[in-house]
């Protein structure tokens, strides 16, 4: 049969170039910091130095008599409800009487010239008085401590239990250890930035870097007293989110200045400013308790976690609600005792980052598994399959795990990938712990090996109404038939775009997409986090493409009298293969179509018990890490990092290794590296000088191992990917430096001297 | 603030005569960054980057080196990686290729920051700093030129013109410990040079003090034993035990603070791995030597 060989080159299974990467290579990628406007002002932020203090006075006389000065802005001026927030509207966007935390912002300038608006900003004069501050969040529940938030009773965010099987469960092995783990940040190379543009009608179009277009503007329209209809946002180059840009930034700021001064307003934050600017990762101090037989077979685990919230609550909740029902592991455990809080404290504000609530976990129950397996004498390997979570098991929430959970064979074939060469006789010393700094000529160093398994959950979860919107349209153009695809789910750099492109010629035939600018003129895409675009917008976008062909099938039933049709290379083909027509021919009026989609739904979980279906899809990773340790001097360099993953369906292969290979080294940042060091409320370190990140030097290549168990729940088998390789490999390159040095090691990241002293 | 870019050495010792109050910039990797930040607000900026004189270096008469104050950390590493090694280890823990491309000797000189990746090397090497004004030149020994944190002998009417030092004798190294393992800020850093032609032995400590300072006790120590050993001609191997004693010399000799970056306790057991790893890489090359030589 001779079939049409005109099959869409860039459909799903392929790894088509995306239209962003040559142009961010080459510096030519407009990010949200590129954006302009000729007749444009600069806003600058004043932030609080203080980590809890109350605001006497502001005076803004000063600032307001500096040249070029257009408009200076306090609380006093928000037109709106002075609050925002993802989960609680707790925070302010201008601090209004009292400061929790040092750098909230407290009043806006704008000025012809950004150096300008910061000058002015500095004649503000805030008269602050000090307030007792909360800084260990260990104490934040202590019947004595300062309360954050006065009108709270408590500093509280919320505290999770969770309860399953025998309430006072023994075991003949026991095992126990305490785990502490440091803020690390999301470290986006693109800084907080936008273009607020008022319409001249009392409204404002906000072009911006975020993550989710539509819960910025529910927020922002509150603190503006506007409707949604007069405040629209449009998605500008982003570079870089990991759970960062969650939250609002500059966004409402630039819009109270834009509609103040009738100008547009662009905001840009320098880098010490975006430490300030956005949320961090919540750290955690965990203590875990493992009971097994002897054998190694988990018989209880217990768990007490505690996350440090900050100043407000941004996605403490939800962190709190992964720590609690994930944070024991992808294990089988029959009886389970988990407590999970989040506290406030006047610390840096924590809130999304990749992976969270389950990072923290994973490096306290990979170093007890490590240990359990040590004192039974099991190989650390086999105590994690023969522990292994499997398809059919119940969680520890009483969920049913229905699609594939391959626990033990993803632990097995990372320790079976090849094993790096052994460290060469005359190395390279950019080979070895220390690099080109020159430290060892192999004087003290140790090779170890560290094992990690982590499971994360995949969208929204506990209920949450989580959901996509896509507008498909197929029309004729000069022509030829051009897909547009619209939908408000933002590009944060993980490939949406190209996703939502091998989509549409996959569903439709076509050879020609446009992804239409990610704005508000379409419905919620939900937020680009929790691993979840491909599963929900990209279910969103393929329910909109089949309801766009069915139209078109109709119409071309109709008009050819046949209904063995399909669409394909732009052509409308019969089950024989031959082509009966072109698309176009039956796309003298256009398609369109919009779909809400939604994945099956989840439920709150038990208040008491922490029992429920409470979340949508789980996504399993490994890792193996094999480093080199200077055991004298505690440098470490990581040898070979290599990972095995089910992703369900890989849609765009090349694109799931990027991603995996990027959240590996996330997780490798946090293990060794990665800390925003906090004193007594204090950021000691905001600034890429001294919060370090892994360099390429740091980075070991990698194996990549995909495994594809289609969930037959999903869009196409699809099983979020981003996430997980954040998760375990972290605890694998803990577990590692654990290995060689031979020391417990309970903190990350590890510093040198905990290693030599 | 006030942008100055005079194009030859006399017109940059003139325009510092008359703007004392200028800040040098020569490569900017340590000026933009402050600049970036608000840190530091000078009246004007004296960019040095367009005077060739400062671009060069040359062997003088006497057969020492001469390095311009504007030679960059790339051309210490290609030109003169032979003939000034300690340096060019140093400069190769600069930064990043866009860095070391861009920074330069005179500058990391000029700012004079307890963790510049050149001082340990250069302090080791017994060089000397070559500074001009219109009163004239004079020249300072390096373990002369840091007065404190950030602060040097520099009069406001004065420039760094260049850095002198004599093709070294012996083996050198450089050793520098960060958290990471490139790109990174000095947590504490060691030079370290065998002199066999003075019997001398140079070292340089970085950021462990509150200056870039030698360790000369420690220094004098080794140079002691190795004389009274008999080792500068036997060239016998470096007993294990001197050279951990040396270590412990060299650590006794800093004085670090507790920071960001690490603490003064590990800064400290660093130093005296590094002094201890640094001068047996050494004195085994010096051995070297005398065998390639036979």
């Amino acid at each position: 049969m001779t079939s049409t060989e005109t099959r869409t080159a860039g459909r799903l299974g392929d790894s088509p170039l995306r239209p962003d990467g040559t142009l961010k290579v080459t510096g030519e990628f407009a990010y949200s910091s590129d954006l302009w406007h000729d007749d444009m002002v600069w806003g600058v932020t004043l932030r609080s130095p203080h980590p809890h203090a109350r605001i006497r006075s502001i005076d803004v006389t000063d600032a307001l008599r500096v040249p070029g000065v257009s408009a200076v802005l306090t609380a006093a001026d928000v037109p709106g409800e002075n609050a925002v927030g993802l989960e609680h509207l707790d925070t302010p966007a201008l601090a209004d009487r009292v400061v929790r935390y040092q750098g909230e912002p407290v009043a806006l300038v704008a000025a012809d010239h950004p150096e300008t608006a910061r000058r002015a900003a500095k004649r503000i004069v805030v008269d602050y008085e000090a307030l007792p501050a909360v800084t260990d969040p260990r104490r934040a529940l202590d019947a004595d401590a300062p309360l954050v938030h006065a009108s709270h009773e408590d500093n509280l965010v919320r505290a999770m239990k969770v309860r399953r099987g025998d309430p006072a469960p023994t075991a003949p092995v026991v095992v126990a250890l305490d785990f502490e783990v440091g803020m690390q940040d999301q470290a986006f190379l693109g800084p907080e930035s936008g273009l607020a543009v008022p319409d001249g009608e009392g409204g404002v179009d906000l072009y911006v870097a975020t993550q989710w277009l539509h819960v910025d503007q529910s927020q922002v329209c509150r603190v503006l007293g506007l409707p949604p209809e007069r405040v629209r946002l449009t998605l500008a180059g982003v570079g870089g989110a990991f759970g960062g840009r969650e939250d609002l930034s500059m966004h409402v700021h630039a819009c109270l200045l834009a509609l103040h001064t009738g100008k547009p307003v662009k905001m840009s934050y320098a880098r010490d400013e975006s430490f300030f600017g956005h949320v961090h990762r919540h750290p955690a101090w965990l203590r875990y308790e493992f009971g097994a037989s002897d054998e190694g077979e988990l018989i209880y685990a217990k768990a007490d976690i505690l996350f440090d919230g900050g100043a407000y609550a941004s996605s403490t909740g939800a962190v709190v609600g992964n720590g609690g029902t994930l944070g024991l592991g992808p294990y089988r455990i029959p009886s389970v005792h988990v407590d999970a809080r989040g506290v406030y404290t006047n610390n840096p504000p924590c809130g999304a980052m990749r992976g969270f609530g389950c990072v923290q976990a994973a490096f306290a129950h990979e170093a007890l598994m490590d240990e359990l397996a040590d004192r039974v004498g099991v190989d650390r390997v086999e105590i994690r399959a023969r522990n292994g979570m499997r398809e059919g098991d119940l969680n520890i929430t009483g969920q049913v795990i229905d699609s594939a959970a391959p626990v033990a064979e993803l632990i097995r074939t990372v320790r079976d990938l090849p094993l790096p060469a052994p460290r060469a006789e005359d190395p390279d010393i950019r080979e070895l712990p220390g690099g080109a700094s020159n430290t060892t000529h192999g004087e003290g160093v140790v090779r170890g090996i560290g094992y990690a398994v982590t499971y994360k959950n995949v969208g929204f979860s506990e209920g949450f109404d989580d959901y996509s919107t896509a507008r498909v349209r197929l029309e004729a153009v000069a022509g030829e038939p051009v897909a547009t695809v619209h939908t408000a789910a933002a590009e944060v750099g993980q490939g949406l775009i190209t996703l939502e492109q091998q989509i549409c010629r996959t569903e439709l035939g076509v050879d020609q997409v446009v992804v239409h600018p990610k704005d508000t003129g379409v419905g919620s895409g939900g937020s680009t986090s929790a691993s979840r675009q491909t599963y929900v917008t990209g279910g969103a976008v393929k329910a909109a493409c089949e309801a766009v062909r069915t139209t078109v099938l109709r119409r071309a039933a109709a008009s050819l009298q046949r209904t063995d049709l399909r669409l394909e290379g732009d052509k409308i083909v019969a089950e024989s293969g031959e082509v009966v027509a072109g698309l176009v021919e039956v796309l003298e009026e256009p398609v369109e179509e919009t779909v809400e989609w939604r994945h099956r739904p989840t439920s709150p979980i038990d208040p008491e018990t922490g029992q429920g279906n409470a979340h949508v899809q789980y996504a399993f990773s490994a890792h193996r890490a094999v480093v080199d340790v200077d055991v004298e001097l505690g440098l470490v360099k990581v040898v070979a990092l290599d990972t095995a993953q089910d992703v369900g369906r890989a849609l765009n292969p090349d694109a799931v290794v990027g991603q995996i290979q990027g959240g590996s080294a996330q997780g490798m940042g946090l293990a060794l590296m990665e800390e925003i060091v906090v004193t007594d409320g204090h950021v000691k370190n905001p600034s890429f000088t001294d919060y370090l990140i892994p360099t390429i030097l740091d980075m070991p290549p990698m194996q990549v191992k995909v495994l594809e168990y289609a969930d037959p729940h999903a869009p196409y088998g699809v099983r979020g990917v981003g996430e997980p390789p954040t998760i375990s490999s972290g605890p694998a390159v803990a577990a590692a430096v654990r290995a060689a040095t031979g020391k417990a090691l309970r903190r990350v990241p590890i510093r040198p001297e905990h290693i030599t002293f | 603030m006030d942008f100055l870019a005079p194009t030859s050495w006399a017109e940059a010792l003139e325009t510092k005569a008359a703007h004392p109050d200028a800040l040098p910039v020569a490569g900017g990797t340590d000026v933009m960054v402050e600049l970036n930040f608000d840190h530091r607000r000078p009246a004007a900026l004296l960019d040095l980057n367009r005077v060739p004189d400062l671009q060069e270096w040359s062997r003088t008469d006497d057969g020492r080196i001469r390095l311009g104050a504007g030679v960059t950390y790339s051309r210490v590493i290609a030109e003169l990686g032979g003939t000034l090694p300690g340096l060019a280890m140093a400069a190769r823990t600069v930064g990043s290729p866009q860095i070391r491309n861009r920074g330069t000797v005179g500058g990391n000189l000029g700012a004079a920051s307890p963790a510049g990746d050149s001082h340990p090397a250069l302090l080791a090497a017994f060089a000397e700093v070559e500074i001009a004004s219109l009163r004239g030149t004079r020249v300072v020994p390096v373990a002369e030129f840091f007065t404190g944190v950030k602060r040097s002998v520099l009069e406001p009417d004065e420039l760094i013109a260049a850095v002198r030092t004599t093709p070294p004798a012996g083996p050198q190294q450089f050793c520098k410990i960060g958290t990471r393992n490139a790109m990174v800020i000095a947590v504490s850093a060691f030079g370290f040079a065998l002199h066999p032609d003075r019997r001398e032995v140079g070292t340089g400590i970085g950021s462990a003090a509150p200056t870039p300072r030698p360790a000369p006790a420690a220094a004098a120590f080794l140079a002691g034993e190795l004389e009274a050993a008999g080792l500068w001609e036997s060239r016998g191997p470096l007993p294990e035990n001197l050279a951990t004693d040396f270590g412990r010399r060299v650590r006794d000799a800093a004085a670090p603070i507790d920071d960001v970056r690490g603490s003064a306790a590990y800064r400290l057991h660093a130093l005296s791995v590094m002094a201890r790893r640094a001068a047996t890489w050494a004195w085994d090359s010096y051995r070297d030597e005398n065998r390639s030589a036979a």
